[in-house]
């Protein structure tokens, strides 16, 4: 049985709140990126997409998000087939997509303003987001005064201020250094886990993937499917995230994933 | 600059300059030009003058209207060509070829078209400055981020918003590069424009001037377009100066 980050809100796998059927994406130029792909993404659990480059990870969370159209088949969000974006999904970019001539305030609040929210309420929405990802203080500064993490704690402040259901991130911590990178993790985890979201994580750090997710789907490369899908069981009750790193399970799924990866790299360098 | 170790301003080179066509003007060499001094002298005279006045006003008038339009018409011809691929393919040859024409063989027949009076000048001036806007706009909008796009959807921005609030943002910067550009361009438009005409305003004021050899009249007069020019220029790029800490920050 798989631990999730929130019991009881929906481990159960008949609660999904994302269906993806039959999603086929072949690019202008014929590129096959991603083919026949069935997933069915639990509510209130992380699920993190990892796979190998070209893999089209990042292709099937645009077409969730509703930013790309699939060639074929249906997504289905809360019982609904969607067809483009939706206020029950927000997304967090991988690199960052905030407004630079805006300060932190009202990229935080830029969501609540397209949607025609007056400026008081939206302004105290953002506030009290600003203050969750840990960047109170920084209301007038504008990106390009913040570091990299600073930056994707607004594109996250943001993303919560809908308050959608679903929020979906494209590798929102590839442009961040290794420290930062570490700390972000580890306050997303906390922060998600009062949230109740769920949540759709693209990765190509394995143990990125692991460290964060209760599901990991792994995708094969060139046309893109579903390899296999990994729970990760491990129990990160009362333990600090160094110790989560050493856990056995935590090594032994790191492993697992790896030996997987590394088959698709050895036969990328065969047909090469 | 830096003489022998000693910073100089700025200023001083225009000093040097100036003390170089006194010289030149006092000895006589070369009769086109006159003693800076007495430019000066012609300066503040003609600024004082009545005819003078009503030709500035002419003129200023008809470089306003042109460039109001320019703007106008080269900002949404930009971000037609920028996001409609079929409209990029039908002007952008044609933007192009404008752009580095010399339009100036074209006010003959402007004239032909529009008649020897403001009109003309107008479209002149229009002419001069559109196409270097529409050409800056468009690559302000085809180096728009594409993320800020998307996020813009994700959020649900409807077409609307999706251009009043983050593409003319995003733009901006090349945007008012353009307008300073057209300004410059424009200068040169109404006084082309005028002096081909040779009946109305500054350009027959300019006529008159080197018809009749008054070349100290004619230099103040070129001194103060020259400065009209700089003005505005300067007055856009402390504008682009403020909107420039996002230029560099949008990759």
């Amino acid at each position: 049985m798989s631990v999730a980050l929130h019991p009881g809100t929906g481990a159960d796998a008949s609660s999904s709140i994302v269906e993806v059927k039959g999603i086929g994406m072949i690019y202008p130029g014929g590129t096959v990126a991603l083919e026949g792909l069935d997933l069915e993404i639990p509510s209130g659990q992380m699920t993190t997409l990892l796979g190998p480059s070209g893999c089209g990870k990042t292709t099937l969370l645009k077409i969730i998000a509703g930013l790309l159209e699939a060639t074929s088949g249906e997504v289905w969000v809360a019982g609904t087939r969607v067809f483009g974006p939706g206020r029950e999904r927000a997304f967090v970019f991988q690199d960052f997509a905030l407004l630079p001539w805006a300060t932190v305030l009202r990229n935080v609040a830029f969501g609540l303003e397209l949607q025609g929210r007056d400026k008081a309420e939206r302004e105290r929405v953002a506030r009290a987001n600003i203050e969750k990802v840990g960047l109170a203080g920084f209301e007038n500064a504008y990106p390009h005064e913040l570091s990299g993490g600073m930056r994707q704690r607004v594109g996250l402040a943001r993303a919560l201020c809908v308050d959608a259901q679903v929020l979906l991130m494209d590798e929102p911590f590839s442009a961040v250094d290794e420290q930062t990178r570490r700390l972000f993790q580890e306050e997303l985890l906390r922060l998600l886990a009062k949230e109740n979201k769920t949540v759709i994580f693209v990765t190509h750090s394995i143990e990125e993937a692991v460290y964060m997710s209760d599901r990991i789907v792994l995708l094969s490369p060139r046309p893109g499917r579903i390899n296999r899908i990994v729970t990760t069981e491990i129990d990160r009750q009362g333990l600090t995230s160094d110790e989560i790193r050493r856990e056995k399970r935590f090594l032994d799924t790191v492993e697992d994933i790896w030996g997987t990866l590394k088959r698709y790299l050895d036969d990328e360098r065969m047909e090469e | 600059m830096t003489v022998f170790g000693v910073r100089i301003p700025a200023v001083f080179s225009l000093i040097i300059w100036g003390v170089l066509w006194e010289i030149v003007g006092r000895t006589e060499t070369v009769f086109i030009f006159p003693p800076l001094s007495g430019v000066f002298v012609a300066l503040f005279k003609i600024l004082g003058q009545n005819n003078f006045h009503d030709a500035a006003l002419i003129s200023l008038y008809a470089f306003a209207i042109g460039m109001i339009c320019a703007v106008v018409a080269g900002v949404a011809m930009g971000f037609l060509m920028g996001r409609v691929e079929t409209a990029n393919k039908l002007l952008g040859m044609w933007v192009n070829i404008f752009a580095s024409a010399p339009l100036s063989s074209l006010v003959p027949v402007l004239m032909l078209l529009f008649g020897f009076g403001l009109t003309t000048i107008i479209v002149t001036v229009f002419l001069f400055a559109v196409w270097i806007i529409t050409l800056d706009t468009y690559a302000g909008v085809r180096h728009i981020n594409p993320s800020l796009l998307e996020m813009g959807r994700i959020f649900g921005a409807n077409r609307w918003q999706l251009y009043t609030k983050i593409l003319f943002w995003a733009a901006l910067p090349e945007i008012l590069a353009g307008i300073r550009m057209g300004l410059i361009r424009a200068v040169k438009g109404v006084v082309i424009g005028q002096m081909l005409i040779s009946v109305v305003a500054l350009g027959q004021m300019f006529a008159r001037y080197s018809r009749s050899f008054l070349l100290e009249e004619f230099w103040a007069l070129t001194l103060i377009l020259f400065a009209f020019a700089l003005g505005l220029s300067s007055l856009i790029g402390w504008v682009e100066r403020r909107v420039e800490y996002y230029a560099g920050t949008r990759a």
